[in-house]
């Protein structure tokens, strides 16, 4: 809501600068956006009186005028303007002067004749194009009360004024309306506003008449009234009154309609006239619109009403206006408008918002009525339009209103304790000190016991029901910087991690120590992207209702998509090694639920060079065994019970099928491990690139093992290689169980060092080199004992895999 | 007396060889030839019977002083020559220390982990805790609760991504908070607690905006919290994040969910109040949100709110990151640029 500085000087003495008023209100209201002084950075801009007016010699749209700016002699100016004309009074940009957008006017010659400065339009001297007139909107601007020659143009167009852009919340909508910015701003200074109004002549007939009205609707219609106005006299408004509403940011458009919107932005009431003449009946009826009616606005379009609206109707036949909203287009008010009837009602915030928001369709009004009026005020505001339509526009008002739903304006009164305040706040105020912010606030008060006071609220302060809303009035008005600064005095309590925030943070601090670095990508996704690389079949995607975009419409079930994207999004940078990490949740919708589970994920992705080459050591490409090198050593951090075992999978179409290993936790899966098919690589335009997904949240619920420490072995240990050569398709994990079954007791670990195909190994075999290291914690070792060891894992080596022994 | 004579030859000769000796095996001959039992000084020793028994102790002495004379210039000799090869080999092993080290990969975490991690703590160590909550959240939970009912003009201020008509990405971490209220025995103490996560809103991606971002919320409530305890936690919160001389000021502001509300400002860190491009020649941030809990934000949780009050506060990491390290599109944090992220790998 823009504010007006100088119309505020109508209710209250203000000599404050501006600009510290605007500190003020927003240290204790209201926020005050911006200050607007329109004047700045203009200049040399007069009133110009065209004495005389020729066409250009060689322009077809060119003029030459004669413009007398209050000099000794006329200065010639030439103008393209269609509507200029000779006898007007404009806006003369004179040599030498700054116009809008900090534009600087010099005498200049247009097509061979010289020009001394420029006529403007509104727009040229920094008018938003929403509040230029209708009718100079394609054109100059021309005064139609009378001006000084030669005088500056502002103190005539308003732009002497200052503007406070009031930013406000939607609880204090009560400041939507001049009356209530200046009770906010009074209670500041302690002063307490002074409004005049024009009593209202009324010398019609009866309005009843000549018209009725029906509600049909009352609950979502808590106030209707209607005046009866005849004899309009249709014409531009008073300056004064233009200039306010431009300075509020409305477009004048006549001196009716220019009224209904004055006495909004006074009262904060919205009101609405209708050309009386332009109604088949004089029977008004408010009810709810029915399926398939439509109703065209004022803006033009044509809308589909739904049964939710509330429309005002033509003897319930045709709806003639959106309720709260628009008008409706058949009965604007025009230039034939002679007769109009006024309406000032209130109507359901829920339902008008419902409506608005359906119809795409935010007006100054719906806005009001969305967050309330003041209901004190709809009478008066009613009457104070057609006070003034008697007097800029000499109608004849009717005799009394028509009530189709009356409302009895209440004050609230809420008790407080002086100790209550205190308690919440943290002050110790005195008694006098709250009764003085309530006084100057406008509010009554009562006091018993001392202490307890009776808080009056008026009805025009609606956002006040409870306690706590008074304690926010004294807060603010006493002043933040005023309250005490303190801690809470509560008793002690723990401040932790709980289990699962520390095992996500271990999570994160192994897999950076590891050289991943954590991403954040998006848990809204495209379809695709969301169902890539899951890991639970029979779950179902979860969709949002009314996505934004379809990049944005569905949740994730993977992380690794993610993490592709943001791979791509490097490469195409020429960021081509990668280690990273995401840590974050996915959304797996069980069949028979509305609800997606969310589950905690983790997930990583190389590729490129782990090792770029330098002086010390060569290239080293990130392939599947550095990822699962890391994932292994994460995994040992966790202590579980149960072995981690790798299983190679092909079931993943998203993922390499000779190189995908599923991850379990004894006989749990867990996740999965490997290289991304090159085929959905070259859908992401990436390199080579290896994934691992894990389900921390499983992770989690996995048995550990509890760390009892051993003691450091006294005894040595020994080691023994061997090298086997097997079938090429024998798997390390083959050999590895072989030698663990069969290793004894004093088997401490297997090591393979060495694998090898190629010379000297026949095709179809390959060969593979352990290191054996055997530990007797109560002795030392034997030849002899480690020797049969040998001889009996070899055997079963020989037996079970076909291996040969190099 | 020629014996003596003798030995001073052969002490002169020994000292002038020892001192010209070039290696260690030399010196060694050198020591072996004159010390050694086929030596001359052995052998002068051993012809000491011939001696009367006047000289015998004399010479005796002499050829003992000669002896130790030799082994000390040998010995002196020798650590001579071993310090000499050290230097060498020293001076031979000498490397370009100003080559580059072996490279160690270490990842970093995200900087909105960092800023989050970093106010996580500092409440931890004020005896909050630090709860999780669903992301994919209740309408109940995420407005209702939050005393923000169907068609308050309020559900504006938080465009929403709906699943279903009772089902939504969660705006913010509030929920989490009326699901803690709800669930708090306050026999066993005070609820302190803060709510990281991440939330969404209806809103198109740009430099300002993005339909993703994250909050802390913070919860404090018990039979006697003033706005005073709010004003001091906030000044503790805000001389941690932005440094120790930072202030703050609070501004009315409006939130369905706390009554009294307030905005609240740090004094700005770039120009430390004077006015700066960063703060917009203000001298002030806005940095976040705050206020006394609604009571019927503690009425819905089913506590008594003339008995139980508090405060409560939402931050954006998000906006604090971006504030703190002058980032100017919060695109950035979700677009993961490896550049971008590996600028934040230090404390600090």
């Amino acid at each position: 809501m823009k504010i007006s500085y100088k119309w505020l000087q109508d209710y209250i003495p203000l000599s404050e600068d501006p600009d510290v008023l605007a500190d003020k209100v927003s240290r204790t209201g209201i926020e005050v956006a911006s200050v607007i002084r329109p004047e700045t950075g203009l200049k040399k801009i007069v009133v110009g009186h065209i004495n005389a007016m020729a066409p250009h010699p060689d322009s077809d749209h060119l003029n030459i005028c004669q413009v007398d700016v209050g000099e000794a002699e006329d200065y010639q100016i030439v103008c393209g303007a269609p509507n200029v004309a000779p006898g007007q009074n404009v806006i003369v940009a004179l040599p030498n002067s700054r116009i809008a957008g900090n534009t600087k006017i010099k005498k200049s010659k247009m097509r061979g004749v010289q020009s001394m400065g420029m006529i403007c339009s509104l727009q040229e001297i920094g008018f938003s194009e929403n509040v230029v007139p209708k009718e100079f909107a394609n054109g100059i601007y021309v005064f139609q009360e009378p001006v000084t020659v030669g005088a500056p143009v502002f103190k005539y167009l308003g732009m002497d004024d200052i503007i406070l852009d009031f930013d406000i919340t939607p609880n204090r909508a009560d400041t939507l309306g001049m009356h209530g910015a200046a009770w906010e701003v009074g209670a500041m200074y302690a002063e307490k506003p002074k409004f005049e109004t024009n009593d209202l002549v009324e010398t019609g007939q009866s309005i009843a008449n000549e018209l009725s009205v029906d509600v049909t609707n009352k609950n979502l219609v808590p106030a209707y009234y209607l005046r009866r106005i005849h004899n309009v006299k249709l014409q531009p408004s008073p300056m004064w009154l233009q200039t306010r509403l431009w300075n509020a940011g409305i477009r004048p458009i006549n001196n009716v309609v220019d009224i209904t919107n004055y006495v909004m932005i006074t009262y904060g009431q919205p009101l609405h006239a209708f050309d009386a003449n332009k109604l088949t009946s004089d029977h008004i009826v408010v009810r709810q619109a029915q399926k398939k009616e439509t109703l065209e606005t004022l803006d033009e379009v044509t809308r589909q009403l739904s049964t939710d609206d509330i429309v005002i109707t033509d003897d319930s036949q045709t709806p003639i206006a959106l309720a709260g909203i628009m008008g409706g287009k058949q009965s604007e008010i025009d230039g034939n408008t002679t007769d109009v009837i006024l309406e000032s009602a209130v109507f359901d915030g829920a339902a008008i918002r419902k409506t608005a928001q359906r119809q795409n369709l935010r007006t100054d009004a719906s806005t009001r009525f969305e967050k309330g009026v003041d209901t004190s005020a709809i009478i008066e505001a009613l009457n104070a339009a057609a006070a003034l339509l008697v007097k800029y526009a000499a109608a004849t008002v009717d005799q009394g209103y028509l009530t189709g739903q009356a409302i009895k304006p209440q004050a609230v009164t809420i008790p407080i304790k002086l100790d209550r305040i205190n308690h919440i706040l943290g002050t110790s105020l005195t008694l006098d000190q709250v009764i003085e912010i309530f006084h100057n606030l406008g509010f009554g008060t009562a006091v018993t016991d001392g202490e307890l006071i009776k808080v009056t609220v008026p009805p025009r302060r609606w956002d006040i029901h409870i306690e706590a809303d008074l304690v926010e009035e004294i807060a603010r008005m006493y002043g933040y910087d005023r309250l005490p600064v303190s801690l809470p005095k509560v008793a002690m309590t723990p401040g932790e991690f709980n289990p699962q925030q520390k095992f996500i943070r271990h999570a994160k601090r192994q897999l950076q120590s590891a050289g991943l670095s954590e991403v954040i990508s998006y848990a809204l996704t495209t379809e695709v992207k969301a169902t890539q690389f899951k890991m639970t079949q029979l779950d179902q995607l979860t969709k949002l209702n009314w996505p934004m975009t379809e990049d944005h419409a569905y949740l994730r079930l993977n992380l690794v998509s993610g993490l592709l994207n943001d791979i791509a999004y490097n490469v195409a940078r020429k960021q081509t090694d990668l280690a990273i990490y995401e840590q974050g949740r996915v959304f797996p919708k069980p069949e028979q639920q509305v609800r997606p589970n969310e589950v905690e994920y983790l997930a990583g992705a190389i590729t490129g060079l782990t090792q770029s080459p330098n002086w010390l050591e060569p290239k080293q490409a990130a392939d599947f065994y550095t990822l699962k090198g890391i994932v292994t050593n994460y995994l040992a951090t966790l202590a579980l019970k149960d072995a981690v075992v790798y299983r190679a999978t092909d079931r993943y179409s998203e993922m390499h099928p000779g190189r995908t290993a599923d991850i379990y936790i004894g006989d749990q899966f867990v996740g999965f491990i490997g290289q991304v098919h090159p085929l959905i690589a070259k859908q992401y335009d990436i390199h080579e690139t290896y994934v691992f997904q894990l389900d921390l949240t499983k992770l989690l619920e996995m048995p550990n093992q509890r760390i009892v420490s051993q003691p450091a072995p006294k005894y040595p240990a020994v080691s023994r290689d061997i090298a086997l050569v097997v079938p090429e398709n024998t798997t390390n994990a083959q050999i590895d169980a072989v030698i663990r079954r069969r290793g004894g007791q004093y088997l401490q670990r297997i090591k393979l060092f060495d694998v090898y195909q190629g010379k000297n190994i026949a095709t179809g075999y390959k060969s593979m080199a352990y290191s054996l290291q055997f530990q007797n914690p109560e002795d030392t070792l034997t030849e002899g004992v480690i020797n049969e060891q040998m001889t009996h894992i070899l055997d079963y080596l020989k037996s079970e895999l076909n291996a040969e022994i190099r | 007396m020629s014996l003596k004579n003798d030995l001073e030859v052969l002490r002169d000769q020994g000292l002038t060889q020892i001192k010209a000796t070039e290696s260690m095996k030399d010196l060694n001959d050198i020591r072996v030839k004159l010390l050694g039992k086929k030596g001359p000084i052995t052998n002068v020793l051993r012809g000491m019977k011939d001696l009367s028994p006047e000289e015998r102790p004399k010479v005796g002495a002499f050829a003992n002083e000669i002896r130790d004379t030799l082994t000390t210039a040998i010995e002196t000799r020798k650590n001579s020559l071993e310090a000499e090869a050290l230097n060498k080999q020293l001076a031979a092993e000498t490397i370009d220390v100003t080559l580059p080290g072996r490279q160690v990969h270490v990842g970093t975490s995200h900087i909105l982990t960092q800023t989050m991690d970093d106010i996580e703590e500092l409440f931890i160590g004020m005896g909050y805790q630090v709860v999780d909550g669903p992301e994919v959240e209740e309408d109940h939970y995420n407005f209702e609760m939050m005393n923000i009912p169907k068609n308050h003009p309020a559900r504006d201020m938080q465009d929403t991504f709906y699943i279903t008509n009772e089902l939504l990405m969660r705006t913010h971490t509030s929920p989490v908070q009326a699901r803690t209220l709800e669930k708090h025995d306050f026999s066993q103490g005070p609820l302190k607690m803060i709510s990281p996560g991440r939330v969404f809103r209806r809103d198109t991606d740009d430099a300002t905006h993005s339909h993703q971002f994250h909050q802390i919320e913070g919860l404090v409530v018990d039979k006697h919290i003033t706005m005073a305890d709010l004003k001091g936690t906030l000044e503790v919160l805000a001389k941690h994040v932005f440094g120790a001389e930072r202030t703050i000021r609070l501004r009315p502001s409006y939130f369905p969910f706390t009554e009294p509300s307030v905005e609240v400002d740090v004094s700005c860190f770039a120009c430390g109040g004077k006015g700066c491009a960063v703060c917009k020649y203000t001298g002030w941030i806005e940095v976040l949100g705050a206020g006394m809990v609604h009571p019927n934000v503690i009425k819905n949780a089913g506590i008594d709110p003339d008995v139980y009050g508090g405060f409560a506060f939402g931050l954006g990491p998000d906006r604090f990151a971006m504030l703190k390290y002058g980032i100017d599109d919060i695109r950035e944090f979700y677009l993961n640029d490896i550049r971008f992220l590996h600028q934040f790998n230090t404390e600090g």
